[in-house]
């Protein structure tokens, strides 16, 4: 029952990162993509009405692992509490800045929002891409099973390590670049002119960073935590995930066609595909610890058995009526954010 | 500070702040559906154009609403870590629900409420103010219900290992305190939209900017405020009262200032407690009322706070007392306001009886102070327990995050709220300065 849960709560998460990622993705890139005002407001056009949408997987996510693993919630939030609180504040400053940013017609006030949108977007990336890190490299538990991770400490390699390192940066920078190529792909899908083009551009460069990075990170995450290949050795068919990992390829392929739609979908099951095989070859452990043998798995976190059938019996339901409602809200959206049907804010 | 100080102080802080736009949303939710059901199934323009007005309002206080209320769910893991892993499989029932249920309906809809009129049409716009309407209410239901299970636990069990295990999923969602929790938390909701609604109308005739769709916003808002204002105080009021004295009695003799048991008690309608003499100061008592009231019997003996030992007093009576005074006295004042002005409109003098315009229009404020009030009666009533009679608050907060960084993130958050405070205040501005729209719309001719 508690594998069911763990699959589910790996499932709304790579939902979240890969539907929030590309709007993410899209704030990264505004300083690039965007030039003039009415190009910033296809970007906001293009991304307005599913922002919301797509940040609820995270709600849902946090609402799911309280439901299901009471204690890793307890002890990952607690002990993250600053970068937690970080996250936070950013995605009020960046939900502003989608929100408020067309409600004045002024030069500062659209200046300050789209700064606001860019920065807050690209620490928000930064911020889950050291989480990742972080969950994959361990954290150090007290003797009572709780921790404190301080922001950082020193970026060398060597303990007591903070949740920002030299590890769990260099994972942040892997989940920019690869969210940033994501989201290139969604601008280059459905927007035209100037910024289509640019995001083509960058996507083609994006590309072989994404290429490069995917190997690096998933090398320095072998190195880092045994624990991994020790997964990987007892599921040998975890390497099945490996398929949409190579999903990756077929990106420049896709695109050379003009299939630019499958090739935004390509890179969500990249990402998904990325997620799902840390995640399978962590299993059992929810949040390993740095001392061997410590850590939470999902044994020790879950909540009663009880709780989670029950919740089981109306969450996969409930999946069915979110999936109806975003399924609609999606197809509402035109083909392409055309830079002159500028009406819709 | 000490630590558990801090905890408290940012949670109360981070929850009062973001109340003050749920209540308004789910109350214009409500509103905002009746008028576009007049709108749409009675050919009424009006009604429509003001629906288009309060939507814009709505939508910006909905905005303050998702971004003030994402830090809530996660605060239950970053401050209350120890209250989380013992209850997070009952009460992560209840939070999950609202993210499946609630959250996805709204936010899902919000935006073609707000920007696409045009191109889903007036039968799907009225639809989406529905589901809009729906998901607010239910969302108010989940953590509604989520509190009624720390006000009052059904349907668990303590494990071994010291947890919390849910053994009735049925008990948690048909919990006796959650439906009377919820009934007065709405209505509290809809006094607040009732009266935003109705200033907001008054706001336009005062001015003299009278149009029919500021008619129909003052006319709803008063006719809703004045059923809204009368189940606050009966039926849920009431009711809400009584399951507080079965329950927590302590609690219901610190919020009433009843330091000693009484036959016959009286109902307390001004006075200052005194904790060291233990006695009310300056009191103005309505004799026997409170035990008419509570028990329905003249003489029906009250127990008061000197029959509990201290170690389960609320840790602030003083605040408790008031925050409860303050919430009734408030409410008996809309009975009174909402009563005239729903005479006056009965009788068609309304729009032309300045005075109460006036009082109207300078009432906006209060609603907000009442809610903001009942929730503190609930929240300190609680007290010293984060889960009534099972955990104490000190037990509760997480162990290792130390005062220093929770006021830091305290600064941090009063910062932030500062910031909105002003953002809200000049976009709002714009909003009402900007007014309904005074012409049929084009949108008319769809209908």
């Amino acid at each position: 029952m508690e594998t069911v849960w763990f699959l589910l709560l790996t499932g709304a998460l790579g939902a979240y990162v890969v539907l929030d990622g590309f709007d993410l993705g899209v704030g990264m890139l505004s300083v690039l993509v965007a030039k003039t005002d009415a190009e910033k407001r296809q970007l906001y056009r293009s991304v307005g009405p599913v922002w919301d949408g797509n940040e609820v997987w995270l709600l849902a996510s946090g609402g799911t692992m309280f439901l299901a693993f009471p204690k890793l919630l307890a002890t990952g939030l607690s002990g993250f509490y600053l970068p937690i609180m970080l996250v936070l504040w950013l995605l009020l400053l960046r939900a502003l800045s989608i929100e408020l940013r067309h409600q004045l017609h002024d030069s500062m006030w659209t200046a300050l929002w789209d700064a606001l949108f860019f920065a807050s977007s690209l620490l928000l990336v930064v911020v889950f891409g050291a989480a990742l890190g972080n969950v994959l490299r361990g954290v150090s538990y007290g003797p009572d099973g709780h921790f404190f991770a301080p922001l950082w400490t020193t970026f060398l390699p060597i303990a007591p390590v903070g949740a920002l390192d030299w590890f769990t940066v260099t994972i942040a920078l892997e989940s920019v670049v690869v969210l940033a190529l994501h989201s290139a792909l969604w601008l280059e899908w459905r927007t035209d002119e100037q910024v289509e083009r640019r995001a083509a551009a960058l996507a083609d460069r994006l590309f072989w960073l994404a290429l490069v990075g995917a190997g690096v990170a998933t090398a320095l995450s072998l190195y880092v935590q045994p624990r991994l290949l020790a997964g990987l050795a007892q599921r040998p068919w975890v390497f099945a995930c490996v398929l949409p990992v190579g999903a990756l390829l077929l990106v420049p392929i896709l695109r050379k066609r003009g299939r630019k739609g499958a090739a935004f979908v390509a890179s969500a099951l990249h990402i998904g595909g990325l997620l799902l095989a840390a995640a399978l070859s962590l299993y059992p452990w929810m949040l390993p610890g740095t001392e061997a043998g410590s850590g939470l798995t999902v044994q020790t976190a879950k909540a009663a058995d009880y709780s989670l059938m029950v919740g089981l019996c109306w969450w996969l339901p409930a999946l069915g009526l979110v999936l109806f409602c975003q399924r609609y809200v999606y197809r509402q959206l035109p083909a392409k954010f055309s830079l002159e049907d500028d009406v819709a804010h | 500070m000490d630590t558990l100080a801090a905890h408290r102080l940012q949670f109360a802080f981070t929850i009062t702040y973001h109340y003050l736009f749920p209540q308004l949303t789910m109350g214009l939710a409500c509103l905002i559906f009746l008028l576009k059901t007049r709108a749409h199934f009675f050919q009424d323009d009006a009604s429509g154009r003001a629906a288009r007005f309060c939507l814009r309002i709505f939508g910006l206080s909905f905005v303050m609403g998702v971004v003030t209320g994402i830090p809530m769910e996660f605060q239950f893991g970053t401050n209350w870590a120890r209250f989380s892993a013992m209850s997070g499989g009952i009460i992560g029932q209840t939070l999950a629900m609202e993210g499946m249920f609630a959250f996805f309906l709204e936010s899902s809809f919000l935006y073609l409420l707000l920007y696409a009129e045009d191109r889903i049409g007036p039968r799907l716009h009225w639809l989406m103010s529905l589901l809009l309407f729906v998901g607010t209410w239910l969302s108010g239901f989940f953590i509604v219900c989520t509190n009624a299970w720390m006000q009052h636990p059904v349907g668990y069990r303590v494990a071994p290992d010291g947890t919390l295990e849910l053994t009735s999923i049925g008990a948690l969602l048909t919990n006796p305190w959650a439906f009377v929790e919820y009934a007065h938390t709405m209505n509290g909701a809809l006094i607040t939209g009732c009266f935003t609604m109705s200033a907001l109308g008054a706001f336009y005739v005062l001015r003299g900017r009278a149009s029919e769709a500021a008619e129909r916003m003052l006319k709803v808002g008063v006719i809703v405020g004045v059923l809204a204002a009368i189940s606050a105080a009966a039926p849920t009021g009431d009711l809400q009262a009584r399951l507080v004295a079965k329950y927590q009695p302590v609690g219901f003799a610190a919020m009433e200032g009843h330091f000693h048991t009484e036959d016959g008690a009286g109902l307390t309608l001004v006075g200052q407690p005194n904790m060291d003499s233990q006695t009310l100061d300056n009191p103005l008592v309505v004799p026997n009322v409170l035990s008419l009231l509570t028990f329905q019997r003249w003489n029906a003996r009250v127990l008061g706070l000197n029959e509990f030992p201290r170690s389960e007093w609320p840790d602030n009576i003083p605040l408790l007392y008031y925050a409860y005074h303050i919430m009734a006295g408030l409410g008996t004042i809309f009975i009174a306001l909402m009563g005239s002005a729903a005479l006056l409109l009965w009788r068609g003098k309304l729009a032309s009886c300045r005075p109460v315009l006036w009082a109207l229009l300078l009432a906006v404020p209060l609603p907000f102070i009442a809610n903001t009030a009942g929730w503190m009666t609930a929240e300190l009533g609680r007290q010293p327990w984060i889960i009534h009679g099972v955990l104490r608050t000190s037990a509760g907060s997480s162990a290792h995050v130390s005062g220093g960084n929770v006021l830091f993130t305290l600064l941090g958050f009063m910062g932030l709220y500062s910031l909105l405070s002003l953002l809200f205040v000049l976009l709002v501005a714009r909003i009402i300065a900007a007014g309904p729209s005074d012409a049929p719309s084009a949108h008319a001719s769809e209908h």
